[in-house]
């Protein structure tokens, strides 16, 4: 799927880089063969692609939504409804459940005795049985959830059908076999389940979360009630549906809509034996905070760097400094949001990074063409704008390319700082959208020490094409996960996870199982 | 007439007085004066902190093999220096010589198993990853740095030679906060750690009070890991609630579940490197 991926850039950069000016195949000595082939197709200025939208015949959306619980879909205690709205035309999509205290009492009791009653007796195999259903279900399914998901919280289309779908049918496949080999993953233990977990998901990867967080528990025996973030409720939704579909029993999993107070209503009941979230730093604080005692997955917040070494293989560093930060609008934990690159090289890069940002295409999310979808909700655009202006006021070189922008819905150019410092602003606050900063260093110790200089240690990228120096780098680095020479790669069995601010635990591989698990 | 050995605090590889200047009298079992020791301070912690730092750097790029080589040199000098711990546990704790020959004889154990951990635990916690697609990815279990490891005045020893050898085997350095009732043991424990090797700084000895440090510990920025060995759970949750500013790490003898490899995991971070495989 990533292969996949790659290949469709390669070959979009290199109908752009045909497209363009010969003087960039001149200076790159490794592109003669580009600079050949410049001569043979003569491809006018103005190529442009068509419009290739995503048909959204394939989802039907209720007008209103109800909660699902005890496996059923049912209305709220207080009865009231809270809109949800489509990011790329600012429309409403339609009206979601909001569930308070009551409610949540409800589904924890529900989680409790589907816990004590159904889940704890079966059997490994018959957990991993439900698993391998529901991942095929996802599967099966994988067209309406894409177009549903790219709706509902506005990330490109091929995004959504290339990663994220697929990889939520993927984190269940892997998971369901885990389900009847715990005693494999804990050498001279014995394993039991935690018992009942509420889990509370960002609006980022929002079908992925939920398959993040929900495999690794039901296959260790535990019962869930899971809250989608308010503005991408949708697919959760409609992975309650397949949960049905699958036979899942009644109260294993119970989804639950709402906004911040819904949250706060999982957080603090008591019912619940472990909490998992992925969120913002700040709120992860609070509930660590406020649950001391409580087994805790937190997921949080990154400003991760991505080292360009003067040895780096250019063309391939561009490609993954695009990725990094600009993939899913910057809305990534883990977006490779500071940008380090060798002062040898940094012209260079420059200029060939403001080429490639002029050519990324922003607009309609269900366009199979689109890069850059729309920004997540008219808050999180606000947020974005905010600090932009900040850096902007704060000094630095600030680059947007000059590319339109949809007239309505939430969008923002892809953009970046360069010749901030470490201590702007910029290049401190977790932006989460398309923003990087750019800045340079001389040696592998400086741009270690800048890149270790944050309170987080979530994700980094390393580019270079010497071994032994990407090691030393990847050693040296106090972050979860390290990609070098590529970025943003997630799989099943790859554990996910932060040092220091950044959370605890990790998600994804056997590493994954241990938050959702006691040792005996 | 008896030469008594002044009993000092052991930071940076050094025995050292408090910079405080006071101290806290101990008593024998039989009541009567046995020693001044010194009375660790903020100040004394924040400096073990900012010399630990460093010295977890050197002591992780160290090679496992000889960390597990010092750690099980540690069990030699205290096997050389066991009348020593005896008489100090004999003298100034309710233990009896039979029991504290039990206690030292299981410290020294705990240092040769630890030291057979030193270069094992990586290929049991970490992991080559069968992702889907042309990527080399593995997982490896690093140390954290500094950890800061809280005692009770009801610490036993050998738990807290256990305690510091599951933190620094895998090249962590340890800031121990030692409780009054245990204090005389710095002495002995100190020259070991000083004839073993050890690089200065990898083990600090303070004692102290935990009421007077323990806010300035949980608050404390460079502090990200804590070992909290304390019998309150009530201490516990107000530490770990006060620690999240930083989101501390801060694991204890309440999650403990015995088993040794557990306890080793729980001052580590799992790293996740990809790379492709490609020409």
């Amino acid at each position: 799927m990533a292969l996949k991926k790659k290949t469709t850039k390669k070959k979009t950069t290199k109908v752009k880089t045909k497209s363009k000016s010969k003087t960039v195949s001149k200076k790159t000595t490794s592109s003669s063969k580009n600079s050949k082939s410049n001569k043979e197709f003569k491809l006018s200025k103005d190529f442009t692609y068509d419009p290739a939208p995503e048909s959204t015949s394939v989802v039907k959306i209720k007008k209103r939504n109800e909660l699902f619980i005890n496996g059923k879909f049912v209305k709220p205690i207080s009865g009231k409804y809270f809109k949800t709205y489509n990011p790329a035309t600012g429309s409403v999509l339609c009206e979601l459940a909001e569930a308070n205290d009551k409610d949540i009492d409800y589904a924890a009791k529900s989680a409790r005795r589907a816990y004590e009653n159904v889940w704890s007796k079966c059997s490994g195999q018959d957990r991993a049985k439900y698993l391998f259903r529901i991942a095929r279900i996802l599967q099966e399914r994988a067209r309406e959830f894409a177009v549903l998901e790219t709706i509902d919280g506005g990330k490109p289309i091929k995004e959504s059908r290339d990663i994220d779908i697929p990889l939520a049918a993927a984190h269940f496949f892997y998971y369901a076999g885990w389900a009847d080999k715990l005693d494999y993953a804990f050498p001279g233990n014995k394993v039991k389940p935690v018992g009942v977990c509420g889990q509370i998901i960002p609006w980022n990867f929002p079908l992925l979360m939920a398959a993040w967080k929900l495999a690794p528990a039901l296959a260790a025996g535990n019962t869930v009630v899971l809250k989608p973030a308010e503005t991408t409720s949708l697919t959760a939704l409609l992975l309650a549906e397949v949960l049905q579909e699958a036979e899942l029993p009644d109260g294993v999993v119970n989804i639950v809509t709402g906004a911040g107070k819904t949250g706060v209503a999982i957080v603090s009941h008591k019912e619940f034996d472990k909490l998992a979230f992925t969120g913002s730093t700040d709120v992860g604080k609070i509930i660590a905070k406020n649950a001391p005692l409580k087994k805790l997955t937190l997921e949080l917040g990154g400003k991760s760097a991505n080292i360009i070494y003067e040895d780096a293989a250019i063309d391939q560093a561009i490609e993954g400094v695009i990725n990094g930060i600009y993939f899913n609008q910057g809305h990534v934990c883990c977006a490779g949001s500071r940008v380090l690159v060798e002062e040898s090289i940094q012209k260079e890069f420059l200029k060939k990074l403001q080429k490639r940002m002029s050519t990324l295409r922003v607009g309609n999310p269900l366009d199979k063409n689109t890069d850059i979808g729309a920004i997540n909700s008219k808050e999180q655009l606000e947020t974005i704008k905010r600090l932009v202006k900040t850096g902007q006021k704060e000094g630095g070189a600030f680059f947007s390319p000059e590319i339109d922008l949809p007239t309505k819905g939430y969008f923002h150019k892809p953009c970046y700082f360069e010749g901030v410092s470490s201590s702007s602003t910029v290049a401190r606050v977790e932006i989460f959208g398309p923003v990087a900063t750019i800045m340079s260093f001389r040696t592998p110790d400086e741009a270690i020490a800048k890149a270790n200089d944050t309170p987080y240690g979530l994700a980094a990228g390393i580019w270079s094409e010497k071994g032994s120096k990407v090691h030393k780098t990847a050693g040296q680095l106090k972050a979860g996960v390290i990609w070098a020479n590529t970025y943003n790669k997630f799989d099943p069995c790859s554990p996910f996870g932060g040092y220091f601010e950044s959370g605890f635990g990790r998600e994804g591989g056997r590493h994954g199982l241990f938050p959702y698990v006691e040792l005996s | 007439m008896k030469v008594n050995k002044t009993i000092k605090l052991y930071i940076g590889g050094k025995l050292t007085r408090t910079e405080s200047g006071r101290s806290f009298a101990i008593l024998d079992k039989n009541s009567k004066h046995y020693a001044h020791v010194c009375h660790g301070s903020r100040k004394d912690f924040r400096n073990a902190v900012d010399l630990s730092i460093s010295a977890a750097v050197n002591w992780s790029s160290q090679t496992a093999f000889l960390r597990s080589q010092i750690l099980y040199r540690m069990a030699e000098m205290m096997e050389s220096k066991k009348s020593e711990f005896c008489n100090v546990l004999t003298e100034t704790t309710n233990l009896t010589k039979e029991k504290a020959e039990i206690e030292v004889k299981e410290a020294i154990n705990h240092l040769v198993y630890y030291s057979g951990f030193c270069d094992k635990y990586q290929q049991i916690l970490g992991a080559v990853n069968p992702v889907s697609g042309p990527f080399h990815n593995f997982t490896t279990a690093e140390s954290v740095g500094v950890v800061t490891l809280v005692t009770d005045n009801t610490t036993k020893f050998s738990k807290l030679i256990e305690d510091i050898s599951v933190i620094i085997l895998s090249g962590n350095s340890v800031v121990t906060l030692i409780m009054p009732k245990l204090a005389a043991i710095l002495a002995p424990l100190s020259e070991v750690l000083a004839t073993s090797d050890l690089p200065s700084g990898v083990v600090n000895l303070i004692s102290c009070y935990y009421e007077e440090l323990s806010s300035f510990v949980s608050t404390h920025r460079e502090v990200r890991s804590v070992s909290f060995q304390r019998s309150s759970i009530e201490e516990y949750a107000k530490f770990k609630s006060e620690g999240m500013d930083n989101m501390k790490r801060v694991v204890g003898n309440f999650d403990d579940k015995k088993d040794s490899l557990f306890k080793i995991s729980q001052f580590l971070e799992y790293k996740t490197v990809w790379h492709p495989i490609g020409i």
